[in-house]
């Protein structure tokens, strides 16, 4: 089983991102998902998490998600020591930003970077990363195909949004692509 | 794209269980984690998706009189609620299964106040296991979707007419998002007929309903309920059947064993956790350690003939309650202990508490909850209750 932990603040879609990996894994691949927030209330701005689970088999593990093989950072101003909670020597954090560099407590792990925010911006006027992000980690991961996760897109979001936010998805997945080689070299 | 299957909430499951299940009325009150089923619910009226009367009411307590109200006419009727908003609807739920009226609710299992608390524990629908409900707990949206088209089935029963409720645990069901087949809007409507009830209200064969009793009837109208929730067992098993048979899911009546057959030591489950047990379950096996799960399904009617023919196969069991009766043990714990004295079982016993107010339950725990019981064969251990993960000190 594969486990994913989005980090984002309520309102940037970092649920409906963690969903829409669900839904590319569940409905248009050959694969079994769960996508479930951090329980609780809900605040616009505040830090809030989401998670998927994927795996080729059912999933009956309801327990939360402890350890990570995937970290997605939506917002780099959330970037701070508790996100180290579960992370192994494995996991990989993706995280929006342009200057990776600068998060001294990131060194020594797996780190991609994508601006995230300067993509959406180039192509939604906005800067709602969630779509930018999950086409990165969709790129690194390989959890699910791009088609699949395009499927997602087609099949989740709203007719006005979906041109724009696939895309952001090819564009960030083609960013990423590049960075995949590398990682796996390393 | 697979056929039928979405990725949807256990609450939007229980919202097409319920569109799919055609009732003539809803009337609800949303509630923290119960609310996105009566927002869908809503929605799916508002949109002609559904033929049905949306009834809002200002709270719970209006929410199950209204339905009552419909049932008495011979309606279908839907609601649902969670935790403090079931306890505001306790008055009318003992009016409800004591009418007669076979009305299906979903419950979203969330912890009772005070503290003040939105989270998932099972506290508020097992205190109310006496209010004369059919009591049925899922474990995932797929279950919950199939058991309100049950549901109907059941409670309409005409040897039954009694109202059933549903249990999801809060969140980790119903704000969770899985793959669900939706089924046939036909193939739902040959399994379950339109309801047809002698108990209603009728200008054409005029009864009296709801009245007052006196004492020298009182009792023979409970002896009936109760006879009508004991014969229900019957009809769940059999309802059941039927529907693994036309949807290809079944999930086998009052309980489910799992790896019981050559088990040492069995976990008692109910809900959500179901899912959590089988897979450590499954990784103790691999060790060659010989432990299995019961997954209770309904808490009433309860179990008693399962765990009382089970008692005599195995040498251990546990009981996971996401509850605790103040002062003595969790109410799983109890019915389970009552079928088990019942048998004569010598078994090794153990109640765990916890997974409160919305407390993840681990693996490692759950681990360590098998490891007690597989040590307890055979010992002189006494039976006890444990709160475990327990963050304060203790003296026990």
């Amino acid at each position: 089983m594969k486990e994913i932990r989005w980090h984002g603040r309520g309102g940037q879609g970092g649920f409906t991102a963690s969903r829409l990996l669900g839904i590319a894994a569940g409905m248009f691949q050959d694969k079994h998902a769960l996508a479930f927030p951090s329980f609780g209330p809900e605040r616009r701005g505040a830090p809030v998490l989401a998670f998927t689970k994927i795996d080729d088999k059912k999933i009956h593990d309801r327990s939360e998600v402890i350890t990570c093989d995937y970290v997605v950072v939506m917002d780099e101003t959330l970037i701070n020591p508790t996100m180290l909670k579960g992370i192994t020597d494995d996991t990989v954090f993706i995280i929006n930003t342009k200057n990776p560099d600068k998060y001294e407590i990131l060194k020594n792990y797996k780190v991609v970077a994508v601006d995230a925010t300067g993509i959406a911006l180039d192509i939604l006027g906005r800067p709602i990363t969630n779509t930018a992000m999950y086409g990165a980690l969709v790129a690194i991961s390989g959890l699910v195909s791009l088609d699949a996760a395009l499927e997602s897109i087609r099949h989740e979001m709203k007719p006005s949004l979906i041109d724009k936010n696939i895309e952001i998805v090819n564009r960030a997945y083609e960013e990423c692509s590049k960075v995949e080689s590398t990682l796996k070299n390393n | 794209m697979k056929k039928n299957k979405i990725f949807i909430s256990g609450d939007e499951a229980v919202a097409h269980g319920t569109r799919l299940s055609r009732p003539h009325v809803i009337a609800a009150y949303p509630i923290t984690p119960q609310t996105i089923t009566v927002e869908r619910l809503s929605e799916m009226v508002e949109n002609g998706d559904m033929d049905c009367d949306y009834m809002h009411v200002e709270s719970e307590h209006s929410a199950l009189s209204a339905a009552m109200g419909a049932s008495s006419v011979g309606a279908r009727t839907f609601t649902a609620t969670s935790s403090q908003g079931l306890l505001y609807m306790a008055e009318a739920m003992h009016y409800a299964s004591g009418g007669r009226y076979p009305i299906v609710m979903m419950n979203a299992n969330r912890s009772v106040a005070l503290p003040w608390s939105i989270y998932g524990d099972q506290r508020d629908s097992l205190s109310l296991l006496d209010s004369g409900w059919i009591q049925v707990y899922v474990e995932d949206a797929q279950e919950a979707l199939d058991m309100i088209i049950q549901a109907y089935k059941i409670a309409e029963h005409a040897k039954v007419l009694t109202p059933m409720m549903v249990n999801l645990d809060g969140f980790i069901l119903t704000h969770t998002y899985e793959m669900v087949e939706i089924p046939e809007q036909e193939m739902v409507d040959k399994f379950l007929p339109k309801f047809e009830t002698p108990n209603k209200m009728s200008f054409e064969n005029p009864k009296n309903l709801a009245f007052s009793s006196q004492p020298d009837d009182n009792t023979e109208f409970k002896y009936q309920q109760n006879k009508a929730m004991l014969d229900s067992i019957e009809i769940i098993e059999k309802t059941d059947q039927d529907f693994g048979e036309q949807f290809g899911r079944y999930y086998q009546g009052m309980v489910e064993e799992i790896m019981c057959a050559d088990a040492d030591a069995v976990l008692v489950t109910l809900g959500s956790i179901t899912g959590t047990v089988r897979v450590v379950a499954e990784q103790l096996r691999a060790k060659g350690l010989k432990v299995g799960v019961l997954k209770i399904r309904y808490m009433r009617p309860f179990p008693e003939k399962e765990i009382m023919a089970l008692s005599k196969k195995i040498k251990a069991i546990g009981v996971i309650d996401k509850d605790i009766s103040f002062g003595y043990e969790g109410t799983i714990y109890t019915n389970v202990n009552s079928a088990l004295s019942k048998a004569n079982a010598s078994v090794f016993k153990k109640n765990f508490i916890g997974g409160l107010g919305g407390r993840d339950i681990t693996k490692a725990e759950i681990e360590k909850m098998f490891m007690d019981l597989l040590e307890g064969i055979d010992s002189d251990k006494p039976a006890t209750v444990e709160f475990f993960n327990l963050k304060v000190e203790t003296n026990d």
